[in-house]
């Protein structure tokens, strides 16, 4: 009897903090941490009056929303990566969303042909090198970072990490499997130590002279100069813009999708409609340093400074298609191993 | 941890039934162990529906490699808690020297440290950035990495070494006990045979006391197979990085769920290591506690080393961490003292103390109806009821999703065909998942060590309760439960602060807007900004030291009233 008694209040106890569904309300599933998005979701308050509510995981979160099924109190779920969406979209967990706004401000090379997914900024894959120990012009492929000139000069984060997998499955779009294998053992060979850390932690190792070149995304030199406890560490670093004079440069994306449940179907979209807007593109081009995905925000400060960039015309589906082979051809060098 | 003692002894107690009065207790044991196992079992049920059978891949490439990283693993870090719990339980049971007291409770004050804190600190204080190599830089005029050798301390190595430093209380607590508890006329024997000391350690005390070394060893290599905040964080290959790296990069949670099935064996092999060591408790059973312990005395330099000895891991282990997080909790702790700390501060408490009261509750349940109804069902229940705590906490959080969920909206079509109104996701899209992970995976340290502290109760005291005319439950409530008193308290406070620390699961399974201590921390220290978040890990830290103090009284206590 006690215990029916005492497990009946902790039901209902807990169950207190669900009841949050009021109308003038969005629910988010984050891949990105909280504290990024939140000049975002401020701004986006401040012009609509709607409450945005977010919960960040760096994984699970599609299995949530798989499990909770109709149920779901998410409404979007808002991702870094290719790679992520385009999962979304497999496990048919979204809804197209066909949207005049939508289409005018996102060209359509950043959103999936039904609406399913939604670009909202482009990353650019580059590599830094140091100033003082690699001339300009030294490395400005991809490929190159094979070269047995790099051997113990190179520093990367985990070969597992998205942004990773979708450099080497874009690799493999162009060169095939059999090669992309034998370059990235090479680029394994290079490496001056085991794979860790963030992109962040590459750029500080070149200051701190561990290896002399390494893989990183635009946005976090960008984040680095702009924080003066890390600027110093970025001012060692030069920006490589790889294959830009051949078929370009290797981009992602992060994005949003409405998921299939969606209980605030029209707040969401009007949060799909704002972060797609000048003004929200803007706060994601000086906060984070990104490519605006909305072609009429034209990039400012540091992102102008280092100029047009000449994107890999290889399609985003392509990238997530490759995804599996990627992954196992990492496994497969162990590229990650000691 | 408690879950050690649970001594079986098949025929002591006589089966103590009454019927209808009882088959009540069979029956809410047999509901809630089908009910705490449901994440286990639908883990186990994931794993014959895999997206794609990815076991030719994982036998080809990583697999090997995740077995052999955990191995390492586990052995480094058992080697190194054996070597630091056995000889500080036996400098302070054994010798005397100044501070022995003191030692006596501090040797267990890292057991307050989770180990993904221990390693952020760690590294913010080892890393090229840091005071140590600032100051290595500094002296030797070193102008940067390529200029001098430095130890990795984001490696196997350093894991190793930081589990091995939070881990090692638990080797060092059951082996204080058991070398209190065996009679030192043994000790003075082997010694009059003209064994040295040392030799008599190895051959005498050693011996006797393996059944509980190995109890406490068993639980650390657990703990070392279930870490994920250090191995994540230090980029090591272990199983529990390999289930992750399936789920979340190839996006096989089928696969996961195998891992995850493997991971289960290993723990069944340890459980099966451990009680098998102690199948043959009973024949040490005769000891002769009116003897007090005769401690060495000593000359002053070998005071010393017991000094060192002890000093060593405490300093490194709770000392060191711990005034880290303190001075960057008070360098930042205006920023860091704000609304949503406080806020996280009482979720954490609400949620480690509901789930500390459920487990105690379930916990008394299950080892009541045990003692009411000693079959071999029984048995079996018990031991389903605590496969939680094998389950690494981001995969038992899928098991709760699943079957919570799907109760949830079978609930709700119910309801919207019947009444026209949805209840939503009243389970998993609340606190009440967290609870449930959090009942689920330390169930089996409430109901373990209630279950080895009634053993100790007499047949005697049932049967007179029970033939003054009271029933079953009324025997629990007026005879066992105060008798009980101590071990609910210490039961309740390990599962509280286990609760606090717990990282994975609450990630995964917290409802909109909800953050622990733990998930905050977490947040800002694996992003590099240990900072912000210093004063969260303190908070947790200081929680674990207040059953420390308790747990180390009630073993003192178990002596000094012989």
């Amino acid at each position: 009897m006690r215990m029916k008694l005492a497990a009946t209040a902790a039901i209902a106890l807990t169950a207190l903090p669900l009841a949050a569904s009021a109308d003038s309300e969005v629910n988010i599933y984050s891949y990105r941490q909280a504290y990024l998005l939140e000049p975002l979701l401020n701004a986006f308050e401040k012009e609509t009056g709607i409450k945005s509510n977010v919960v960040f995981a760096k994984q699970g979160l599609a299995e949530r929303l798989e499990r909770e099924g109709r149920n779901s109190p998410a409404d979007v779920v808002m991702t870094v990566d290719i790679s992520r969406l385009n999962e979304l979209v497999e496990r048919d967990l979204v809804q197209g969303v066909d949207n005049d706004v939508l289409e005018k401000n996102i060209p359509e090379s950043l959103r999936h042909p039904e609406g399913k997914w939604i670009g909202l900024t482009t990353r650019a894959r580059l590599i830094y090198t140091s100033k003082e120990r690699v001339e300009e012009g030294e490395i400005t492929t991809y490929e190159q970072l094979a070269d047995d000139k790099w051997d113990n000069r190179i520093c990367t984060r985990s070969g597992k990490h998205p942004y990773n997998i979708a450099l080497i499955s874009s690799m493999i779009a162009h060169h095939g499997e059999a090669e992309t294998e034998t370059w990235l053992n090479g680029v394994k060979d290079n490496l001056a130590r085991k794979p860790q850390g963030g992109d962040r932690d590459q750029i500080k190792a070149i200051s701190e002279g561990v290896c002399d070149v390494a893989i990183g995304n635009s946005y976090y030199y960008g984040n680095m100069l702009q924080d003066e406890n890390q600027r110093a560490a970025a001012e060692a670093v030069r920006l490589v813009f790889p294959n830009a004079d051949g078929r370009g440069t290797h981009i992602n994306i992060s994005g949003i999708s409405l998921t299939k449940s969606a209980p605030n179907r029209d707040n969401a979209i009007k949060l799909m409609e704002f972060l797609s807007s000048p003004e929200a593109q803007g706060i994601y081009a000086t906060a984070n340093t990104e490519y605006p995905a909305n072609p009429n925000v034209k990039p400012t400060g540091l992102v102008a400074e280092w100029g047009e960039i000449h994107p890999d015309s290889l399609s985003l589906q392509k990238i997530a298609e490759y995804r599996n082979a990627a992954v196992k051809l990492v496994d497969r060098v162990d590229f990650d191993g000691e | 941890m408690s879950e050690a003692a649970t001594s079986v002894n098949p025929g002591l107690i006589p089966p103590l039934l009454a019927k209808r009065a009882s088959r009540r207790w069979l029956f809410s044991a047999i509901l809630t162990t089908a009910i705490v196992a449901l994440p286990v079992l639908s883990v186990i049920f994931l794993a014959f529906f895999p997206e794609e059978n990815i076991w030719p891949h994982l036998m080809d490439t990583t697999l090997p490699r995740y077995l052999v990283t955990t191995l390492k693993l586990m052995t480094g870090v058992g080697a190194i808690t054996l070597v630091i719990g056995l000889s500080t339980a036996w400098a302070v049971t054994m010798c005397e020297f100044p501070g022995r007291k003191f030692f006596e409770w501090a040797m267990l004050l890292p057991f307050a440290v989770p180990a993904y804190v221990i390693a952020y600190v760690y590294t913010s204080l080892l890393d090229y950035a840091g005071p140590v190599q600032g100051i290595l830089r500094d002296w030797f005029g070193w102008a940067n990495a390529a200029d001098y050798w430095f130890p990795e301390i984001r490696s196997l190595e350093g894991a190793t070494l930081m589990l091995g430093l939070v881990l090692y209380p638990y080797v060092y607590l059951l082996a204080r006990a058991a070398f209190l508890d065996q009679s030192p006329s043994l000790f003075a024997v082997s010694r009059s045979l003209g064994h040295s000391a040392l030799s008599t350690f190895f051959k005498v005390v050693l011996p006797i006391a393996r059944p509980a070394v190995a109890v406490g060893l068993s639980l650390v290599l657990m703990e070392t197979l279930n870490d994920f905040g250090t191995v994540d964080f230090f980029a090591v290959q272990t199983l529990t990085a390999g289930l992750f790296d399936t789920w979340m990069n190839l996006g096989n949670l089928g696969g996961a769920a195998q891992i995850a099935t493997t991971m289960l064996i290993f723990v069944v092999i340890l459980v099966t290591l451990e009680r098998y060591s102690r199948r043959r408790q009973q024949q040490f059973a005769a000891r002769d506690n009116r003897d007090p312990i005769r401690r060495f005395t000593m000359s002053f330099p070998r005071q010393m080393i017991c000094v060192a000895v002890c000093a060593v891991p405490v300093v490194f282990g709770f000392v060191i961490p711990g005034v880290t997080l303190g001075v960057y909790a008070w360098e930042y702790f205006d920023e860091s003292w704000n609304p949503v700390f406080v806020r996280n501060t009482l979720n954490s408490l609400f949620l480690s103390g509901t789930a500390a009261l459920t487990t105690l509750l379930i916990g008394v349940t299950l080892a009541y109806s045990r003692r009411l109804h000693n079959t071999r069902g029984m048995k079996v229940l018990m031991r389903l009821s605590s496969l939680g705590y094998a389950m690494p906490g981001a995969v038992l959080a899928v098991g709760v999703i699943v079957p919570l969920a799907g109760f949830d909206n079978w609930l709700d079509s119910l309801m919207r065909d019947y009444f026209g109104v949805s209840t939503g996701l009243i389970l998993s899209g609340s606190a009440f998942a967290i609870v449930f992970a959090y009942t689920v995976r330390f169930l089996a340290v409430s109901a373990g060590s209630v279950e080895s502290a009634l053993q100790k109760i007499t047949p005697s005291m049932d049967m007179a309760s029970r033939s003054l005319g009271n029933s079953p439950g009324k025997t629990l409530v007026k005879v066992h439960l105060p008798m009980l008193r101590g071990t609910l308290i210490t039961a309740a406070l390990v599962v509280f602060v286990d609760c606090m620390k717990e990282l994975p699961a609450t990630l995964i399974l917290r409802p909109f807007n909800f953050e622990t201590l733990a998930t905050y921390v977490y947040q800002f220290a694996s992003d590099e900004r240990l900072y912000h978040s210093a004063l969260p890990a303190l908070i947790i830290v200081l929680a674990g030291i207040v059953p420390i103090i308790l747990m180390s009284r009630s073993i003192s206590n178990t002596r000094s009233m012989a």
